[in-house]
């Protein structure tokens, strides 16, 4: 294992494992708050109960999310000093704003966690509140540093010294429309995965008003959201046709330039014969969505060096993973809004439950998929046209050893968290007395 | 005033405050640790309590620390991170096991083997990040020569920290935050045998952070920049004796049950030495490569960055007083905690 291969193995790993713990924290705060806004208007005791359960789950990632979150922002430098050496007092405005972000999001979770009888309940709403508001305003300033990536702007060398527009930088051209995919995908996610587990709870019999209504708010919030990841996509999809084209070609596995150019659906690329096999193509598909016109023509790969060009194979089976799993999401979302519409009971549909728990990693899947679009596809470069990434690697030897380390943890926290979390979940199927809940859960 | 000399002060003030609530919290898990006795399970519970609902908080400082470093002094940060690779991963796998230790354990409905191991997770983890941390502080005071060619650090990824003084920097860390975390403790429970256990060890662990500091001082030989900036500075006198009149408050108020006193005087001790330390280390950020006019990032980056603090602050104080105003607003006042 070379070095510069420890430290992209160790740099993935963390990103996708904190990836996981990060989107709860950005998306259930929505759920919880929702589940104690219905309590406050309907008085039904299950509501609270539900946003309670919730709030501990939560607890148990975000506190999983946060240590991680740590990991990254120290492994930039004991990974990449050379990226961050040259990016950091560009990026340093999002990275600034997230800071301060999370330190929000932090506060406002500690008081929304542990202040169930400290605080009134309209603070207490208040607290949770604020906890969706900074969570997603965190997810949004990360982001915007990930967009910079892909389209760095902002900044200019005039002799030899580094000017910076610090908001320009920001608001890079891929900065928005990658952040609003990401927030969209996170809530479907979240609303998928939630909607499982509840689904499974219902499979086996278990209190049905509970698991029906905490299946309800974790099924509107996840199918509405899936509805929004195709938009958002394709105005990602548009400026990476625009700004990063050897991207989008190795996102659809295209290798010559074509007039209305097909859309591929699925497809095994071959990198060395440089053509893609056994793919559906829809004329002029490609064409239309990266430049909404079915006759334009899109770059492909084969003018590109070899040394320039991203891994086509994996940038494309995750750009196919991913929007696989957006459909499905889609289609499972559409008909259980049906059902609502024909006052059919979701619960009363052991099929359509079945389908849930299949699904609920799905969101997760497609997020992971995503990001190894990004990232995958925008190799070899880890600033676009700007710096490559074995460029940015650290001179520390032996990185196998920090990989093998962090890996090593990650399993087990993985495991362990997966554990607790079943725990809580069976826990659950013991009613406590909305209000006279044991102490809050000091030790 | 110079924009780089406003962040340095912002960073050390995060530093400041990380040592004040973090650091206690990291002491609380030496305390977990040392519990003994018939009320070994009463002592983790209160831990366990005060930390719960600020711990995530209070880590923040930290991050903050690290952004700014790498926003506003990337060279320093690049260089820090590369010849210190070794102590600032082990002081990450601290972080992700105490954090998620201490979560999984209070969260875990079943109580029984599994909450004990993540009990003994938390608690030894809570030892390796104060110490590599101290490790770290202590590793930039010297060494950290700059390659005139390629302008990177010249390292062997070893020497500059595994040196007598960054090693007695970490075990003074280390004491430093049990202390903080005694005395902040004594006012976490009503248990008036809890309070004087916690008392006792607030004095013992108040005696050694004396013990510590000397042979900190003596193994600064090795940083005779630290050493000369600690012994010679024009101030140092008069930090040196408002320090020793911190520590000694703190100790006789702790004997003579002043909680109150002696917290405030504890806290003002640690302000005073991480604020010593920084002025040490002035006007590096590691010695002797790394100045802080030479390696700060162009104004046009600080000042829009002092912009962003100055509105995350106007946001970020009465949110951070309002955390500590609903769980820590005096427990001495009360007669009971009602459970």
């Amino acid at each position: 294992m070379t070095d510069l291969f420890a430290a992209r193995a160790q740099m993935a790993l963390s990103l996708a494992f904190h990836i996981i713990f990060a989107i709860v924290g950005v998306a259930m705060p929505l759920l919880m708050v929702v589940a104690e806004r219905l309590h406050q208007k309907s008085g039904e005791p299950e509501y609270l109960e539900l946003a309670r359960r919730w709030s501990k789950g939560t607890a148990i990632m975000f506190a999983v999310g946060a240590v991680s979150g740590t990991v990254l922002s120290f492994e930039l430098g004991l990974l990449w000093p050379t990226f961050m050496a040259y990016a950091g007092p560009i990026i340093g405005m999002p990275f600034s704003l997230e800071g301060f972000a999370f330190f929000l999001e932090a506060i406002f979770l500690g008081i929304y966690l542990y202040g169930w009888r400290r605080v009134s309940p309209r603070a207490h709403f208040a607290a949770g509140v604020m906890v969706l508001l900074s969570g997603t305003l965190s997810a949004l300033f990360v982001v915007c540093a990930n967009g910079w990536m892909n389209t760095p702007a902002g900044f200019e060398f005039v002799d030899g010294e580094l000017r910076v527009d610090a908001w320009a930088a920001m608001w890079n051209p891929a900065a928005l429309v990658e952040a609003l995919h990401m927030i969209a995908a996170a809530f479907a996610a979240v609303g998928f995965a939630v909607a499982g587990i509840h689904a499974a709870m219902l499979l086996r019999g278990a209190r049905r008003g509970f698991h029906r209504r905490a299946l309800g708010i974790a099924l509107a919030v996840g199918g509405l959201s899936s509805f929004l990841t195709p938009f958002t996509g394709h105005l990602a999809a548009e400026r990476v046709a625009e700004l990063q084209p050897v991207k989008l070609a190795a996102m659809e596995a295209l290798w010559e330039d074509e007039a209305a150019a097909p859309l591929l659906i699925g497809g095994i690329p071959d990198e060395e014969a440089e053509v893609t096999r056994w793919a559906i193509k829809i004329p002029g598909g490609l064409a239309f969505l990266a430049h909404g016109d079915f006759g334009a023509t899109v770059e492909g790969l084969k003018d590109v060096p070899r040394a320039d060009r991203p891994p086509v194979t994996v940038t494309h089976f995750a750009f196919q993973i991913m929007v696989g799993c957006g459909v499905v999401m889609m289609g499972l979302g559409a008909f259980a809004g049906l059902s609502v519409l024909r006052r059919r009971p979701i619960a009363d549909q052991p099929a359509l439950l079945r389908a849930l728990v299949l699904a609920s990693p799905l969101g997760v899947v497609a997020i992971e998929a995503g990001w190894t679009v990004t990232e995958v596809g925008r190799q070899p470069w880890v600033i676009q046209g700007i710096m490559r990434t074995a460029d940015a690697v650290t001179p520390m030897p032996h990185l196998a050893v920090p990989f093998v380390t962090f890996t090593g943890l990650y399993v087990v926290l993985g495991v362990a968290v997966v554990v607790l979390l079943r725990r809580q979940v069976f826990a659950a199927e013991v009613p406590t007395l909305a209000g006279e809940e044991e102490v809050d859960h000091g030790a | 005033m110079a924009p780089e000399l406003i962040i340095t002060g912002v960073i050390g003030a995060a530093l400041i405050l990380y040592t004040l609530t973090a650091g206690a919290d990291f002491g609380g898990g030496v305390w977990d640790l040392l519990a003994r006795g018939p009320r070994a399970a009463d002592q983790r519970r209160v831990i366990a309590e005060a930390i719960a609902p600020i711990w995530e908080a209070n880590h923040v400082w930290l991050i903050l620390v690290v952004v700014l470093l790498f926003v506003c002094f990337p060279a320093a940060f690049a260089a820090i991170s590369t010849a210190l690779h070794i102590p600032l991963t082990l002081m990450l796998v601290g972080v992700v096991l105490r954090g998620s230790a201490f979560t999984f354990r209070a969260y875990d409905p079943k109580p029984g083997a599994g909450a004990r191991r993540w009990s003994q997770v938390f608690a030894v983890a809570s030892l390796i990040t104060p110490i590599t941390l101290g490790v770290t502080l202590g590793a930039v005071s010297g060494g950290f020569e700059r390659d005139p060619v390629s302008g990177l650090v010249q390292t062997d990824f070893i020497s500059s920290w595994l040196a007598p003084y960054p090693l007695a920097v970490g075990l003074f860390t280390l004491v430093l935050f049990a202390f903080l975390a005694a005395v902040y403790l004594v006012e976490e429970t009503d248990d008036e045998a809890l309070r004087a256990i916690f008392r006792r060890r607030g004095l013992a662990s108040g005696i050694a952070v004396g013990v510590a500091a000397l042979i900190a001082f003596i193994a600064a030989e090795g940083a005779p920049e630290i050493r000369e900036g600690l012994a010679e500075a024009p101030w140092a006198p008069l930090l040196h004796g408002l320090t020793g009149v911190a520590a000694v408050t703190a100790l006789v108020a702790i004997w003579r049950r002043r909680d109150r006193l002696a917290r405030l005087a504890a806290m003002a001790q640690a302000t005073l030495i991480v604020a010593g330390w920084g002025l040490a280390q002035y006007p590096y950020l590691a010695v002797p490569g790394y100045r802080i006019d030479e390696v700060a990032a162009p104004e046009g980056v600080l000042w829009p960055v002092i912009g962003a603090l100055a509105a995350g602050a106007v946001l970020l104080v009465p949110t951070l007083w309002y955390l500590f105003a609903v769980f820590k607003r005096s427990r001495a006042g009360r007669v009971s905690q009602p459970h």
